[in-house]
């Protein structure tokens, strides 16, 4: 079976656009080399002293061979970056209306306090008297996350969302063969984010895919028919991957709780939610809350992120090491099993090394003391309330595969480009010039070149209204067959569009010295 | 005598001989766009009908290949490896993509012919 | 409120243009129950308000700048200097995404890019991931990598591996076959050897091993590569590899890091930033992002993802992993430093290290009862204490001497190791820290 979504991948066709330079540089746009490139052997920029070793303990291992790395200045190394850096986009500079990511301002506040010594510099091994105010904050942002989503259990550790969702997979199935039962399957919705059939895959088990209806919704009738002794748990994204909130969502536990089975909810859209709806009021069991996406933590170019996931009094007792207990003593951690079981607990195992993200759980506690549950409320509605204006301001001149109201994204598809010759990949392209970054493309793949706009609570309507005012402009340009602005797109941006097909047939995954010429 | 048949799944089989030789479609090249990368089954593995027997890579996008009849693996395309542009520029030719000894000739009557393939493609 | 700019005047055009009355009217599909809930939180509060009271909390602490610090284990107390967390914070690295449309993101991927060029030649390596979480979860992610090359499931594991580790490995790999742990040899290199058999992907080892102890790699890769098996090596010290022989010439197939000790603080156990590196042969079945070099229409060279197509995003359920958020933020801190040191920096600053743990060693083994338990290391190394090693790691705590990591604590159900003390030293504890350690170690064994 093809997987088809209609995304390109040839480039356009080379025609030269700015003005040449001498340098090569454009104004404030700089050309910047590779590190390896402009590095020394001779440099450092960290003055070390130079000291001999006359015996060491190294047990004969001592490093032979050159590294192979290169030495700049402090100059020259904060120059590299800073120049780097200006060829990024970011939510600081430009709205960022990336379907299902949450681009929502990341506030500074929360860096200024991760970065408090109390904080950044304590060392997970230390003495547990040594660090209660740690404990106090993970204890204080753990009851946060159980107050809003209605849970009774939250397993802090998982390092992502990815990693939630293995924590709460996992989780399920611990509870199965604690029953005795030996459930092969998983059900996933067609609309879903990838990660959750791979998740599944890599607890061992069996994914089926349930199909949505016409609106946009999971076919409640397709999942109850898919539902049997086999299949362990369901994983849901509420609101879906399309924006909407999944109306049956009750009716959807019930059914899974009376196959028997576990109802795992994704929880990467609660920016929709938060402060107004609690996930644990409608069936679900476990759920992981992405701390960069809907708790501003920042994204940071692809991480660090962080995965907590709440848990039901049905699964709590599986939840991973460390526990985090507070008795008369003050807080400290279980770290051994067996301790653990004698609790009463039966943790699934570890998700990772030492006790979870710190330093975003300073971040997110920062956010949620400075919001209140009544700023939280505040902030999903207006998130909810901005992508619907964008949502009416946009279907009269675009495609939306469902009628609205959405929840916190609005979807499109490319049926308003039929017969143009332009794609969703090429209005994305054409974005860039207009000075945003793309909305989410191809993304759900159960519409053709999806659109999925999430512009969150945190921009001002002027900026809305800017956007739209672009969109609308662009929609009708490219109805009017005017392909070239598109297809030549970007124009205005530090690269072109990029050869990805030789990238991938041709890795080249390393800078490598020039090598001599062979004679 | 040689047979072509083209299945749901865009893939050609051509049977010679009691070996079957199999690649993908024309229309399902393009609909992939520049293929960067084909994982191909190994000699002797044992394939049934519709067992996944080969991936193919686009830059966005990784399709299964399913095995059209049953049969072992006797060879594999060596030639895509270091050039999955081949399978871009002839699919249907010399881009195939293994050659399985097969048990039934018969099970090749289920699938479409060229012409119906035709017919299929068009109502895509 | 400061991080909300829609006015109440905002809100009601919108509602307008929408067509709605209320805000209610956008939440309709929500079950009535649960449409309108009701939190026991504190409403908002401002700036210096949250100030007050995460410091407080912060306070509560006791930072390892605040006493004489010597614990490892996993994670290392370096200087991080200043360019590093400032850089780190510029708008454009710190608040952008994945970079998925690499035409606005060649900041983000040229930096990964020198990343992974970075950790390949670290770890001497051909070809290293745009980073993972952290060094526990990539040696997880190690064992299924060997697991798909090898069509085989069963993992041996190094009994000196850290704990931790060990544990994560067991959780995200158990699943998909077996999983076996050496016993713990203190200060000996295992003979792991007979634990291989014909089902082993892969036997997983550590060095410097979690309780400091260097090893030749060479003779356990040649055993693993006799049984057709893979070696993955974990090294949870990165500036070890400014010094010591690193995995790649010892004959190791797929390395499994952490990065913390360049550029990242301690942060209480996170975020980290987990180093991936294998053999060019093994590319296909690596997991998480990578960043390759190519062109633009104008032929000038860029960056972009790619080989995505083994992602989660695109291959589903049939994906190498499930990971898709990595750690760019903490893979930047860790590559500004290591570009600020350089060959000549690293170099120094390794000797600084493996200079100060053999002057601590000496001192402290030069007290009578003490015993070097690891007799080649690099920046850490174990101890055996005539007394219970809780005991003498409290009385020294109150003498502001963080001394070190209980073995006990990693292995608590090991009798053998509760006199053990897991000892790090850095370029950061000086030489009157060093004096006032021995001091103090000699007083308390004394009383």
């Amino acid at each position: 079976m093809l997987n088809r979504q209609g995304r390109p991948s040839s480039g356009g066709s080379p025609e030269k656009t700015a003005a040449e330079t001498v340098s090569g540089h454009r104004g404030l746009d700089h050309e910047e080399r590779l590190i390896f490139e402009i590095g020394r052997p001779e440099v450092s920029g960290v003055d070390l002293p130079d000291i001999d070793l006359p015996a060491n303990r190294l047990g004969g291992l001592e490093r032979k061979a050159p590294i192979g790395l290169s030495g700049l200045s402090e100059p020259e190394t904060v120059r590299h970056y800073v120049r780097l850096s200006q060829r990024n986009a970011s939510i600081d500079a430009s709205f960022y209306p990336l379907g299902s990511c949450t681009m929502k301002h990341n506030p500074r506040l929360g860096e200024k306090l991760a970065r408090l010594s109390g904080f950044a510099d304590i060392h997970p091994m230390q003495r547990q008297k040594t660090v209660q105010g740690a404990f106090m904050l993970i204890a204080e942002l753990a009851h946060w996350l159980k107050e809003l989503t209605g849970m009774p259990a939250v397993a802090m550790t998982p390092k992502a969302g990815a990693h939630g969702e293995l924590c709460g997979i996992l989780a399920i199935r611990s509870a199965m063969q604690a029953r005795g039962e030996n459930r092969d399957c998983i059900l996933v919705p067609e609309s879903a984010h990838g990660t959750n059939p791979a998740t599944a895959a890599l607890c061992g088990y069996r994914v089926e895919t349930i199909k949505a209806t016409d609106d946009g919704h999971v076919d409640l009738a397709g999942l109850k028919a898919a539902l049997n002794p086999g299949v362990a748990g369901l994983m849901l994204t509420n609101p879906n991957t399309s924006g909407l909130f999944e109306r049956d969502m009750i009716a959807i536990a019930a059914a899974v709780h009376g196959a028997g089975a576990y109802f795992y909810c994704d929880g990467a859209n609660f920016n929709a939610l938060m402060g107004r709806v609690k996930p644990g009021d409608l069936g679900i069991d476990a759920m992981h809350i992405n701390l960069h996406k809907t708790f501003s933590t920042p994204h940071g170019g692809g991480g660090p992120g962080a995965g907590p996931v709440v848990f039901s009094q049905r699964l709590a007792r599986f939840a991973p090491l460390p526990l985090f207990v507070h008795d008369a003593n003050g807080f400290r951690l279980v770290e051994d099993v067996m301790e653990a079981r004698r609790g009463g607990a039966e943790p699934l195992g570890r998700m990772c090394a030492f006790h979870g993200q710190m330093g975003m759980f300073v971040r997110a506690l920062a956010y949620m003391l400075s919001l209140g549950a009544d700023g939280l409320r505040q902030a999903a509605e207006d998130a909810v309330l901005s992508a619907n204006y964008i949502l009416a301001a946009l279907k009269d001149v675009m495609s939306a595969p469902y009628e609205g109201p959405c929840m916190h994204e609005a979807l499109f598809d490319d049926a308003f480009l039929k017969d143009t010759g332009i794609t969703t990949l090429d209005v994305a392209k054409r974005l860039i010039d207009e000075g945003f970054h793309p909305m989410t493309i191809y993304f759900p793949l159960t519409v053709h070149g999806a659109m999925l706009i999430e512009p969150t609570e945190t921009e001002s309507k002027a900026t809305l209204d800017q956007f739209i005012a672009v969109m609308r402009a662009l929609a009708m340009e490219a109805k009017n067959g005017k392909a070239a602005g598109f297809k030549q797109a970007p124009i205005l941006a530090p690269r072109r569009r990029l050869d990805e097909t030789a990238a991938a047939r041709k890795p080249v995954l390393r800078w490598k010295p020039a090598q001599p010429e062979s004679a | 005598m040689a047979e072509l048949r083209f299945t749901e799944s865009h893939e050609w089989v051509k049977a010679d001989n009691g070996v079957a030789t199999v690649g993908i479609t024309r229309y399902a090249a393009d609909q992939l766009g520049d293929v960067v990368y084909v994982e191909l089954p190994q000699s002797g593995k044992q394939l049934k009908r519709g067992d996944e027997a080969a991936v193919v890579e686009s830059v966005k996008a990784a399709s299964e290949i399913y095995a059209p009849v049953a049969g072992e693996v006797i060879e594999s395309n060596g030639a895509l490896s270091g050039n999955p542009a081949k399978v871009n520029a002839d699919p249907e030719g010399g881009a195939w993509f293994f050659r399985i000894r097969i048990g039934d000739t018969p099970a090749l009557d289920t699938l479409m012919t060229k012409d119906q393939y035709t017919e299929f493609v068009k109502k895509l | 409120m400061r991080y909300l700019p829609l006015t109440d005047a905002d809100r009601r055009a919108m509602l307008a243009k929408i067509g709605a009355k209320s805000i209610d009217d956008l939440f309709a599909d929500v079950p009535e129950a649960a449409r309108d809930g009701h939190f026991a939180l504190p409403r908002h509060a401002g700036e210096m308000e949250v100030e007050r009271r995460l410091s407080e909390l912060a306070r509560l602490n006791i930072a390892a700048g605040d006493s004489a610090f010597f614990c490892g284990a996993g994670a290392y107390r370096h200087h991080i200097p200043a360019s590093v967390d400032h850089l780190v914070q510029r708008s454009e690295f710190l608040t952008s995404y994945t970079p998925y449309q690499p035409e606005i993101a060649q900041g983000t991927l040229q930096v990964l890019f020198e990343f992974q060029t970075q950790v390949a030649s670290l770890t001497a390596m051909e070809v290293a991931n745009a980073s993972m979480y952290d060094g526990s979860t990539a040696a997880a992610e190690a064992v299924l990598m060997a697991h798909r090359i090898t069509g085989r499931n069963r993992a041996v594991l190094s009994g000196s591996l850290h704990p931790h580790y060990a544990e994560t490995i067991r959780t995200m790999a158990g699943l998909a076959g077996e999983i076996v742990s050496a016993p713990v040899r203190l200060g000996e290199a295992e003979d792991l050897a007979p634990l291989l058999d014909e089902d082993t992907s892969c036997v997983v080892v550590q060095n410097p091993d979690v309780f400091g102890f260097l090893r030749d790699l060479k003779s356990i890769a040649e055993a693993a590569h006799a049984q057709g098996a893979l070696l993955v090596a974990v090294v949870t010290e990165a500036v070890s590899l400014g010094l010591v022989e690193p995995p790649g010439a010892m004959g190791a197939d797929i390395v499994a890091g952490e990065g913390q000790s360049l550029g990242n603080a301690l942060n209480f156990g996170g975020p980290y930033v987990g180093l991936f590196a294998t053999r060019e042969k093994y590319l296909r079945q690596m997991p998480g992002r990578l960043a390759g070099q190519t062109v633009d229409v104008e032929g000038r060279r860029g960056f972009v993802l790619t080989l995505s197509a083994r992602e989660q995003h695109i291959r589903r359920e049939k994906a190498t992993s499930n990971i898709c958020t990595n750690s760019g933020l903490c893979a930047l801190a860790f590559s500004i430093h290591l570009a600020l040191l350089g060959e000549l920096g690293l170099r120094r600053l390794a000797r600084i290290n493996h200079a100060r743990a053999v002057q601590l060693a000496e001192r402290l083994t030069a007290i009578k009862g003490v015993d070097l338990a690891t007799p080649a290391f690099f920046n850490e190394f174990t101890v055996k204490l005539p007394k219970p090693a809780i005991e003498v790691a409290d009385a020294l705590a109150n003498r502001n001497i963080i001394a070190g990591v209980r073995a006990s604590r990693l292995y608590p159900h090991e009798p053998g190791l509760t006199h053990h003390l897991i000892v790090a030293a850095t370029e950061t504890n000086n030489a009157g820290e060093i004096e006032a350690y021995a001091r103090e170690l000699e007083k308390v064994l004394a009383c």
